[in-house]
């Protein structure tokens, strides 16, 4: 694994062009040999953008991910001179899965780093924290990879800002598709907590306006090894499908499962959220089902992909980039546009500027317009529904077959209807 | 405080100055203000810990769940009852150290690696209950939505909330409250008791001593002051979250107390400062920070069993 | 309903033969060296990765008795290094340094496989369930009850009737006079911990076939080995036994009912039993209490 903190150096150590960065290097080097110095003047100090992700603990796949991705627009842009006439430095803290942890890093970032941007957290709860203790210190945060509806909806901030969708885009992205593929009787296996209740919920909605019937939904306790008492019941309320919700591991475990009792023989199997992560953790004949990606590698004719998927593979051990690798990317990259066309670091300016932002082909590498929406902050990706592949067709990490792509903004609630009220300071 | 003496007073003097400093020398050496007061905070929890462990010789290792039944406490009371940094404290407080008290009954006359077991089990109960009741916990993604007060003293409002130094001096005058309560408990009859036990049970017993009620008012006391550092925690990253009752935070505090020395009153102290520091500062340079903090442990273990102050002082082996 | 119940009985039964595989290992070093391991889960959780490596070369069967013997092997090397100084000072040492140790082997298998989670591939028939209505039992299933049945037997035939068993049994008695009878109590431990590594590596191997790999899994795996410990009682193994099997069959009939509380059953149990019966259902009286 490459160490995940030689972005410390920059991220100019792949790179070409290295006279610009040569000062930015040596501070950044000076800082790790000897952390213990008294930070001079800031002259001609980098851009600091600190980015604090679970690299140990349950998501530390996904969250290293991001991290790489991240760790590339830095390179990328580094090479072409940084931003502002400033180089770009990533400071990259574990958050370690745990809140007190990850407000601990969000404080060192702030108050010893002096960072002009926060990334993170691929945990809601811990991207909430770092979002509250950015507000206080007037930082721009871009929340990287957590899910949960309220950090666009009732907790939204004027200076956060999310790549990764909500839930309910998610559950509006799909719906439609698996009632007209699949038929009316649905049966829901929720993740037994507040992301999987909001997901449920906003199925559920879209399963009423739609006609269908719910037969009944199996809550299960989050890190469940063993998913037979809930299948036992789920298979014998006889639905037409199994809507499959939990996440990461407990997905894997529980599609395992599922495959290995035949049921996907009598039931077919779909859901929201799918990862590569997930995908590429699970045997061959447990990759099933009809899901929704968030982004995905594998698109033809979507100008500068190419280019990426090259990047990524250099420092990935040549696998390809997945939808984790594009939100630390794009979060970077965020923040370098609009800081590079506002020309300043002001938080309240810069998030000003990011209202109704539109990412250039460059970086959103998908179709439709891809923009950060106004009111709500939330950025209008793409979803990309399909489905699961046993085996790579082109590549071995080519596990998903996409049937369509739809635009952010078909699937994302009106404004009004997510809750979110900006207060912006005076 | 020595075993039964006391700290030297020039000792003693120079703690409390770079404490009371704390947030102007801590920028200067690379350090950041809400570190020391996560220092104060886990340091009371690992002093609080070492009361049963060092001055009475009873290994617990569940005692994350009372620190984090403090942290609950004092967020509940502040989103839903009371909008009081006190008056939460106060709650946090005593909902740990009312549960510990109960189940302190109930394990009080268990000894050594069965205490140690038991104490493990029932702070995983109090973990599940976090982790699971999502409707009033908010489950696995913590409990949310509560921030400290200004604190109101007479005329006098005291802003604790968005200044992080004040804040800071706010958990100092606390951690002086409860180690001050601690030392002249430990400096008392009672305190000498607890010694008394922890050198020779058996003696203790013959001499009259109600050993299983001592041992019990000693974890309950112990869980007291423990819930009122998770208070203050949950106070400093206003949040309160599953892992604060997790059975790792109670490995973590156990060997800050070995670290420091868990005969010495200090000792904790130390011992937090320098794993907090060693972590916060590893966990920034490499992702495989969690095996230098395991090779600290084994070194501990193997080369320090006696913690720091135990090697300074050179005294009885542990 | 009734048949309801009965499948998650059934089921909590084939749960409980895994818990009872792993919480027999953590018993076996618990008993005669007084060492609660915390790595455990981390020898557990190596097992299944060694696995994972060995499978292209040996086959998944090869892997099975290959990967446990060089966790066992792992084991010896700390046992001899690290835990054996350890032995005689207060439980509060082994219990530090084997919490520690559990760190280390998250990070190293991190650091080794990735962090990504990696799956397991077991033979095609094992894969299949037994009958269509029995569709949750499949064959892997009952061959992980197969296997955890062949251990105790061959743990109660061990130390029933071989000389080494017969020791480690008086042992766990009284470890002072089996040392005045001339004894190696040191080699005697040492065997020991390593057929209690083996018995992890070999959950682990299991576990990996049945949920896949991820470097964290080892920790929630230990806490029912715990539990089923306490309950049936420290210092016996078919107390151990009965306790896997009764929290398995618990928190299987939980599931049916109260999803939320499965794991939490187990721990109300181990109060019931802790109140009822302090020293657990099969403890030996004035054995660590």
């Amino acid at each position: 694994m490459t160490d995940l903190h030689s972005a410390r150096f920059v991220g100019a150590n792949r790179v070409g062009r290295r006279a610009a960065l040569r000062t930015a290097a040596a501070a950044g080097l000076a800082q790790l040999a000897s952390p213990f110095i008294l930070r001079g003047a800031r002259g001609d100090t980098p851009l600091r953008i600190g980015m604090i992700d679970p690299l140990t603990g349950a998501y530390a796949a996904p969250a290293r991910n991001e991290v790489m991705g991240a760790q590339l627009a830095v390179s990328r842009l580094n090479a072409a001179g940084g931003a502002l006439g400033r180089p770009i430095e990533l400071l990259v803290e574990d958050s370690a899965n745990d809140v007190g942890t990850g407000v601990q890093k969000a404080r060192k970032l702030v108050e010893r780093d002096h960072v002009d941007f926060l990334i993170g957290d691929v945990n809601s709860a811990v991207a909430q924290a770092i979002a509250q203790v950015a507000m206080e210190n007037k930082i721009l945060h871009v929340v990287s990879g957590g899910h949960t509806d309220t950090i666009t909806g009732k907790d939204c901030k004027w200076n956060v800002y999310r790549v990764c969708n909500t839930t309910r885009m998610e559950s509006n992205a799909v719906a439609d598709i698996l009632f007209k593929k699949y038929g009316k009787k649905w049966h829901f296996i929720t993740p037994d907590y507040t992301f999987g209740h909001t997901l449920q919920a906003a199925l559920e909605v879209n399963l009423q306006r739609l006609g269908g019937i719910e037969t009944g939904a199996e809550l299960i306790p989050l890190g469940t090894t063993d998913f037979s008492a809930y299948l036992i019941k789920a298979r014998a309320a006889n639905p037409d499908v199994i809507i499959l919700l939990v996440q990461g591991q407990d997905m894997v475990n529980c599609l395992k499962q599922i495959v290995q009792f035949g049921i996907n023989k009598e039931v077919p199997i779909a859901g929201t959220q799918q990862e590569l992560e997930s995908l590429e953790g699970l045997p061959s004949e447990a990759r099933i089902g009809t899901w929704m990606f968030e982004w995905y590698w594998n698109q033809p004719g979507v100008p500068h992909l190419a280019e990426f998927i090259a990047d990524i593979r250099k420092v990935n051990k040549g696998r390809v980039p997945t939808a984790r690798h594009w939100f630390g990317f794009t979060s970077v990259m965020t923040m370098a546009l609009v800081a590079a066309q506002e020309k300043t670091t002001d938080a309240v300016k810069l998030a000003r500027a990011l209202s109704d932002f539109e990412l250039p082909p460059e970086v959103k590498l998908q179709p439709n317009k891809v923009y950060y929406r106004a009111g709500d902050h939330q950025l209008m990706l793409s979803a990309f529904i399909g489905q699961a592949r046993a085996e790579g067709k082109d590549d071995p990490d080519d596990l998903f077959a996409v049937d369509q792509v739809v635009a952010g903004d078909a699937v994302a609630p009106p404004v009004a209807d997510t809750g979110c009220t900006l207060h912006w300071p005076a | 405080m020595r075993e039964s003496g006391r700290t030297h007073p020039a000792v003693l003097a120079a703690i409390w100055v770079v404490l009371l400093l704390a947030p102007t020398w801590l920028g200067l050496v690379g350090g950041y203000t809400a570190l020391g007061a996560r220092v104060l905070v886990l340091g009371l929890a690992a002093m609080s810990l070492n009361f049963l462990l060092g001055f009475t010789g009873v290994l617990s290792f569940g005692h994350a769940a009372w620190f984090g039944l403090g942290a609950y406490g004092t967020g509940l009371t502040l989103k839903f009852l009371a909008a009081s940094t006190p008056l939460s404290l106060l709650a946090g407080t005593l909902l740990g150290g009312a549960l510990g008290a109960a189940l302190g009954a109930l394990i009080a006359h268990r000894r050594g690696i069965y205490f140690a077991m038991v104490t493990i089990a029932f702070g995983q109960v109090f973990y599940y209950i976090a982790y699971r009741w999502n409707a009033l916990t908010g489950g696995d993604d913590g409990l949310r939505g509560f921030s400290r007060q200004p604190l109101a003293i007479g005329p006098w409002r005291i802003d604790i909330v968005a200044n992080g130094v004040a804040f800071y001096y706010f958990v100092l005058v606390c951690f002086a409250a409860a180690v001050a309560i601690m030392a002249l408990l430990l400096r008392s009859p009672f305190g000498h008791t607890l010694v008394a036990i922890r050198e020779n049970e058996r003696r203790a017993r013959f001499l009259g001593i109600p050993v299983e009620f001592h041992i019990w008012l000693a974890f309950a006391l112990s869980c007291v002051f423990i819930s009122f550092a998770g208070g203050l925690y949950a106070l400093l990253n206003n949040f309160a979250d599953p892992n604060n009752l997790h059975y790792s935070l109670s490995g973590d505090l156990v060997i800050m107390a070995v670290l420091g020395g868990m005969r010495s009153f200090w000792g904790p102290l130390l011992g937090a400062a320098l794993f907090v520091v060693l972590q916060d500062y590893v966990s920034s340079l490499t992702t495989n920070w969690m095996s230098f903090v395991g090779l600290l442990f084994v070194l501990v273990v193997l080369f320090f069993p006696r913690g720091l102050l135990g090697v300074l002082r050179g005294k009885s082996p542990a | 309903m009734l048949q309801l119940l009965l499948f998650n009985v059934t089921n909590g039964l084939i749960i409980g033969a895994f818990y009872v595989l792993m919480a027999l290992g953590l018993s076996l070093i618990l008993n005669l060296s007084g060492v609660i391991n915390f790595a455990h889960g981390g020898f557990l959780v190596l097992g299944g990765y060694l696995a994972y490596t060995l499978t292209p070369f040996l086959g998944f069967w090869g892997a099975l008795i290959v990967a446990p013997l060089l966790t066992a092997a792992i084991g010896v090397v700390i046992e001899q290094t690290l835990i054996r100084r350890l032995y005689g000072r207060d439980p509060l040492y082994s219990l530090l340094l084997t919490f520690g140790l559990a760190y280390i082997f998250e990070d190293v298998t991190r650091y080794i496989w990735g962090a990504q989670g990696l799956p397991v591939t077991i033979p095609a028939f094992l894969g299949r369930p037994v009958s269509p209505t029995l569709f949750f039992i499949t064959y892997y299933r009952l061959f992980m009850v197969a296997v955890a049945a062949a251990v105790v037997l061959f743990l109660f035939l061990l130390l029933r009737h071989s000389r080494v068993g017969v020791r480690i049994r008086a042992g766990t008695l009284d470890l002072e006079t089996v040392s005045t009878l001339g004894v190696n109590v040191g080699r005697l431990r040492t065997f020991n911990f390593a057929l209690g590594i083996f018995l992890a590596g070999l959950s682990g191997v299991l576990a990996g076939g049945q949920l896949g790999l991820d470097s964290t899994m080892g920790a929630g795996l230990l806490m029912p080995s715990f539990i089923a410990i306490i309950i049936g009682g420290v210092g016996s193994l078919p107390g151990t036994l009965v306790g896997g099997l009764l929290i398995g069959v618990a928190s299987g009939v939980t599931a049916v009912f109260f999803p939320s509380a499965s794991e939490a059953v187990m721990y109300v149990l181990m109060a019931l039993v802790l109140l009822a019966r302090p020293r657990g259902l099969m403890g030996e009286e004035g054995l660590m209490t």
